[in-house]
């Protein structure tokens, strides 16, 4: 490469696509990797799951002396994780109830993302917006959040249900309420970030040539906000999954027959002495989904990073 | 720069730039720092104006207020015939390819994410609707143009050198073959030997291209190295306009004199002997210049008609402006008719 000035005759190569670069840096982060590995484990564990592990996660036992005693087994091969308080099998539960949880977990963390960045964009980069779109923010940072679930749900979940059925519709309801009550930090982050950037010497040269604004954001402003959008968007999904049980907790999102992984948490919470598994299995299962999202997130900022990436 | 011929391609008048100031809990305007105050000059095409003057005396300001990076509070900018200041929306867009800006920071003023063949063909992305091959090949173009080596297209600035990264700017801007160029300090951030290297090149697109320059710097032996004409800013007024050699060779307004002294002379000999005017006191806040000249409170010259009357910009002598109660304009005198032939087109000659 250096001696091009050489009499070797050069073949240039055209440029390469900037994705591949971002996918070289990714592979030779560990932690990205080992990451990526658990969670696609994980989500093929709860899509696969359900094919290869047969028991209904509602099933019990019609018949009452059978149902006493299919309560509370310890681990076995029929039961691996053996079962809950009324005798429904464990394993068949975590695997539903991973489907609800990491599905609530990505739809809610991307509609706050989304929200948050476009709220912040905005304030930051039109002056004219920013009092008005910060104030929100604020608005939205001083309301009571829990009170206010509690409105949207009583509010909106018979109507939507109608619409789209039970679970659809409170998976909708319970996404958007945690989507909209959670996208204020990513907004007021990516304003500061965007405030920084709008004087930068760049985004001048930018408008001396005539990019208009909206690709003057998607060009140069988006690109350098990612990092800190990208930090805020794995803290989101463990707030998310966490936010979910804590609704299921309060009887307010899914009925508390349907299993998610924070609903399987607080169900075991009053057997943690006799049956520590039982909280054991659905938490290890949201601390590896985050962490796993976390390091995932790590590398893919360090792969975005093209001053990183020469290295 | 005296032959009488020359087209004008840049002419600004009555160009103010204020920013407002505000205070209190409603944000309410009390005042403006008045960074630009009623600047009226000519650029003729294919020479370079250099535009010198002290830190924050509103140099750089002028230069974006020209391009339209801000939106100036009075005045108009004609470039090529079209008013800059004024034009709104997709008119002023299809004015940005002829006006093109070279920045300070070569650092800054790169995207740290985005490729050198990306940087370069930005401007072509915008303004032109050439393929990706043919796009490929104007930016290897313009990387030979700047002295660039081809196989850096696909590095990052951060890869670069502070020169290197300046070439990558004058790449960008030369894309869409613009006719004027404002250099902003294109050579204050760099190291002295790139500087020479740097400000060659500039003069040799020059030369090659026709470019006409806007050269902002506060380093006057560069300006006299580089520049046809010279103007002297001082606190957003132009203080005096004049040929180069004019200029260097006998400042008329006291500011320049004072400026000029301040060049380091080479010789030892010279250097000892050389005589600096000191200007006591502190450049006075923009927000509330003097009533009179704007120099009248650090002035060794000072008179009582300095601290009332603002002087005026006027023409003392062919292609000389000065704004100074010393030097009043020819037209207190009687213009004789050698005058009036040699009269210079700074003023009217279209």
């Amino acid at each position: 490469m250096l001696d091009a000035g050489s009499s070797a005759p050069l073949t240039l190569a055209p440029p390469r696509s900037q994705w591949r670069d971002v996918w070289d840096q990714f592979r030779t982060h560990k932690g990205a990797l080992i990451g990526m590995a658990v969670f696609f484990a994980l989500v093929a564990l709860v899509v696969l799951g359900p094919h290869l592990w047969r028991y209904d996660p509602n099933f019990i036992e019609p018949d009452a002396m059978k149902m006493i005693k299919s309560r509370n087994q310890p681990a076995s091969l029929a039961h691996p994780i053996g079962t809950d308080q009324l005798g429904r099998d464990m394993l068949a539960r975590m695997i539903a109830g991973g489907k609800v949880s990491i599905s609530v977990g990505f739809v809610a963390m991307t509609i706050s993302i989304c929200f948050g960045t476009f709220v912040g964009v905005m304030a930051g980069f039109f002056r004219r917006l920013d009092g008005p779109l910060m104030r929100l923010t604020d608005l939205f940072l001083a309301l009571p959040l829990l009170p206010l679930l509690l409105v949207m749900v009583m509010l909106f979940r018979d109507a939507l249900a109608g619409v789209m059925g039970p679970s659809l519709g409170t998976f909708l309801l319970i996404v958007t309420a945690i989507g909209v009550t959670s996208w204020m930090q990513s907004a007021r982050i990516v304003r500061g970030e965007v405030l920084a950037l709008k004087e930068r010497e760049f985004v001048l040269a930018a408008r001396s040539i005539g990019t208009p604004s909206r690709r003057l954001i998607l060009r140069h402003v988006l690109p350098n906000v990612v990092s800190p959008v990208m930090v805020a968007a794995t803290l989101n999904i463990a707030d998310a999954i966490i936010t979910e049980s804590a609704l299921s907790f309060l009887g307010l999102g899914f009925p508390p027959d349907f299993p998610t992984w924070g609903r399987l948490l607080f169900d075991g919470l009053p057997y943690l002495q006799q049956y520590p598994e039982r909280v054991f299995w659905p938490g290890l299962a949201i601390s590896l989904t985050v962490l796993s999202v976390n390091y995932i997130g790590d590398g893919l900022r360090d792969a975005l990073d093209p001053r990183i990436r020469g290295r | 720069m005296a032959d009488g011929v020359a087209k004008v391609l840049v002419e600004v008048r009555g160009l103010k730039m204020y920013f407002p100031i505000t205070a209190g809990l409603l944000r309410r305007k009390v005042g403006d720092v008045k960074a630009v105050d009623d600047l009226s000059f000519d650029i003729y095409e294919g020479e370079t104006l250099g535009l010198v003057g002290e830190s924050g005396c509103g140099k750089s300001t002028c230069g974006r207020a020209l391009l339209r990076l801000y939106d100036p509070t009075a005045g108009s900018v004609h470039i090529g015939g079209d008013d800059v200041a004024n034009a709104s929306g997709d008119a002023l867009r299809t004015m940005r390819p002829m006006m093109q800006m070279v920045f300070q920071d070569p650092q800054a003023s790169l995207n740290p994410r985005m490729t050198v063949a990306d940087i370069i063909g930005e401007p072509l992305q915008e303004h032109t609707r050439l393929t990706r091959q043919e796009k490929l090949a104007r930016i290897y173009e313009l990387m030979d143009a700047v002295g660039l080596n081809r196989a850096f297209a696909n590095r990052y600035p951060h890869a670069f050198s502070g020169g290197q990264r300046q070439r990558i700017g004058i790449a960008r801007a030369l894309a869409l073959n613009p006719r004027f160029i404002v250099c902003d300090e294109p050579i204050a951030a760099l190291d002295v030997s790139i500087q020479a290297q740097v400000v060659n090149l500039l003069e040799e697109l020059q030369d090659r291209l026709g470019l006409t320059y806007l050269f902002i710097s506060h380093d006057l032996s560069m300006v006299r190295h580089i520049a046809d004409r010279v103007a002297v800013m001082y606190l957003g007024r132009i203080v005096e306009l004049a040929g180069r050699d004019a200029l260097f060779d006998e400042p008329l307004h006291p500011y320049t004199e004072a400026l000029l002294s301040a060049i380091p002379e080479a010789d030892p000999g010279l250097e000892a002997a050389r005589e600096r005017i000191i200007l006591k006191g502190d450049v006075p806040s923009p927000a509330n210049p003097p009533r009179g000249c704007n120099f009248c409170t650090r002035c060794p010259k000072v008179m009582d008609i300095c601290r009332t009357v603002k002087p005026a910009l006027a023409e003392v002598g062919p292609g000389r402006l000065v704004a100074c109660h010393l030097h009043p304009p020819p037209s207190d005198r009687r213009p004789t008719a050698a005058d009036e032939a040699e009269e210079h087109p700074t003023r009217r000659s279209k």
